[in-house]
């Protein structure tokens, strides 16, 4: 299908435009600081957007979501501490094991609905965060310091700053094309379809919670892969990764987006990291401005920044 | 033996402070349908007031009572300026919005208090072991909990079951629109049980101050267990929670203290003492887990609506 012009595509374009162009920003300039922060925001973007994917087309309320960040990430940094630092090995093993681990909570969290599915993922990751609270082996509650970031045998270096910006946008790309393929396919039609209507979608004949439960272990693993690339970014994994208001500013950044559109988590996690950036520059107390910021995002401004950007375009 | 009974009463007494905190979350939940996650800033806020009015008055009593009207005062001023706008919004805008009051009350009390926790002193009269058994002695501040939760817990159900507001308060919970529609003043009535459920979680919060610190924070751990406990419980069901509440406050505090033991008969000693931990923490979502697995309206689910 052929894209339209309006407000929020062009938003989206301009967005990805200034994404894949700004190394180039940051070697003129010689600011560094820009590009670790985009680095930053790019993961936390990819992992936004995999949110998105069940709470938006889904409409599964994670509340649990930040377990695969650190998932994602303590296969990373467990496998770099036992001595396996190639990225070949970490990388796949980050995804299966979110992917196992979402295959397990799904099945047993789908039972539920509305505030309980809210709550039984919650629950979740906290027992997740526990458990990596109680690695004593890998840190504990301290966390694990990854010494060595995942070695490509030469193919790309993450150790590179502007070659791990790449790498982690082309993964948010990669992502984002995923998520677009997955919704628009038959699949992902009959996940919207059962989102909206599940009776009506079981009464054609589709198994719901089949298509809800492959839909949350795709969005979990997507999130191990956001996890791996946050614990090279940071050099360092903890349990705070895996904290349930982490989880919390995941679902802001896709709600404050706009939820249920493509870019919208990116647009999402831009403002909303920038935002926390901006204001800890000037100020200790950010929530102080934050947090009244979201509740009048919440009361006025429903669908999100993309949201706004849809209803400008109708007037 | 001793410290089973010791560490039964610890349960009783965490679970019936749990169940302060989840009754107001579940009155709120039950009634308005609003899902609430800065009554865990409530509980640390009625923590907060308690420290400040105990050091300004003196006097440890009339400290409490202070900051209890003042949580009060706040949940009602909160409900008024924003929260009543958001009955009716889908759940998943009454998270986030009411995260962003979290966001705010933490930075908010880091602003006038400041990073580091408070203590609340207890008064000598309440620091003395009481005898209960022959031979056994317990901390007389954690018996007045149980004796002042258990109070709070009868007057609450007294006031649900047996008076006029509680009547209207049961009738809104199965039927917002009918009651509205017969002349009920609905929003005043939010607005009253939003205040009582806020004053029930600052109840919760001073009582807990002396026990641990007076910190930022301290209601979010607290307010997932709430959670978990209504959960547990059947939502908008308050005797449901009273029996979650004081289940989970018994399983965890047993867990914590004698599980590690156990595991250490079973495993080696170093896998026991990373097992333990971990373990204990996890408890209760495991059960909550469970329980949702085989009982997904929770153990007693509200009549249906």
């Amino acid at each position: 299908m052929k894209p339209k012009l309006n407000a929020s595509n062009a938003v989206a374009a301009l967005m990805c435009a200034a994404l894949i162009l700004l190394p180039v920003y940051s070697a003129a300039t010689g600011n560094i600081f820009i590009l670790t922060l985009f680095t930053r925001i790019v993961i936390f973007a990819l992992a936004a957007a995999s949110l998105n994917l069940i709470m938006g087309y889904g409409g599964m309320m994670s509340f649990g979501h930040a377990a695969y960040l650190g998932i994602g990430g303590y296969a990373v940094g467990i496998l770099a501490a036992e001595g396996i630092g190639s990225g070949f090995i970490q990388w796949p093993v980050a995804l299966v094991v979110s992917a196992l681990f979402a295959l397990l909570i799904g099945a047993l969290s789908l039972r539920t609905r509305g505030v309980y599915f809210i709550m039984i993922t919650l629950a979740f990751a906290q027992m997740a965060y526990y458990v990596a609270s109680a690695l004593s082996r890998y840190g504990g509650d301290d966390g694990l310091t990854v010494y060595k970031r995942s070695d490509f045998a030469g193919l790309i270096n993450l150790s590179d700053r502007n070659q791990f910006y790449y790498l982690c946008l082309a993964c948010l790309f990669g992502g984002l094309y995923l998520i677009w393929r997955i919704v628009n396919s038959r699949f992902g039609l009959v996940v919207q379809g059962v989102r909206s209507n599940e009776q009506r979608m079981q009464a054609i004949g589709f198994h719901a919670n089949r298509y809800r439960l492959v839909c949350f272990v795709i969005s979990g693993t997507i999130c191990g892969l956001a996890g791996a690339l946050l614990a090279n970014n940071t050099d360092f994994v903890s349990p705070a990764v895996m904290y349930w208001t982490r989880s919390g500013d995941l679902m802001v950044m896709v709600i404050l987006g706009g939820m249920g559109s493509l870019f919208g988590p990116v647009i999402g996690a831009i403002v909303y990291l920038l935002l926390e950036e901006l204001l800890s520059q000037f100020t200790e107390y950010s929530g102080l401005i934050l947090g009244p910021v979201l509740l009048l995002i919440v009361l006025f401004a429903r669908g999100g920044i993309m949201g706004l950007l849809g209803r400008m375009r109708r007037g | 033996m001793y410290l089973v009974v010791e560490q039964l009463l610890n349960g009783l007494q965490f679970g019936l402070l749990l169940f302060l905190l989840a009754a107001g979350l579940t009155l709120v939940f039950g009634i308005m349908d609003f899902v609430n996650l800065a009554h865990g800033s409530l509980y640390m806020m009625g923590a907060y007031f308690a420290a400040t009015f105990v050091a300004w008055t003196g006097s440890f009593v009339l400290g409490a009572l202070l900051a209890l009207g003042a949580t009060l005062l706040l949940g009602i001023a909160l409900e008024y300026v924003a929260l009543r706008h958001l009955y009716g919004r889908d759940h998943l805008d009454q998270v986030l919005a009411t995260f962003g009051l979290i966001l705010f009350f933490n930075d908010a009390v880091r602003l006038i208090w400041g990073p580091a926790g408070l203590a609340l002193p207890l008064p000598t009269w309440l620091t003395v072991p009481v005898q209960i058994i022959p031979g056994v002695y317990y901390p007389a501040y954690r018996l007045m909990i149980i004796v002042v939760a258990l109070a709070v817990a009868a007057l609450l159900y007294l006031v649900v079951m047996r008076t006029r507001v509680g009547m209207l308060i049961r009738a809104g919970a199965s039927n917002r629109e009918m009651i509205g529609a017969l002349g009920i003043n609905i929003k005043l009535l939010f607005t009253l049980v939003f205040g009582l459920g806020a004053a029930l979680a600052g109840l919760a919060g001073l009582m807990q101050a002396p026990i641990l610190t007076v910190q930022i924070g301290m209601g979010e751990n607290i307010l997932i267990l709430a959670f978990v406990i209504i959960v547990i419980g059947g939502i908008g069901s308050i005797r449901g929670v009273f029996m979650a509440a004081i289940f989970v406050g018994i399983i965890d505090t047993m867990g914590r203290a004698f599980l590690p033991d156990l595991l250490r008969k079973v495993l080696s000693g170093a896998a026991a003492s990373t097992a333990a931990p971990a373990l204990s923490s996890m408890l209760i979502y495991l059960l909550m887990a469970i329980i949702l697995v085989l009982r997904p309206e929770g153990l007693f689910p509200a009549a249906k609506r």
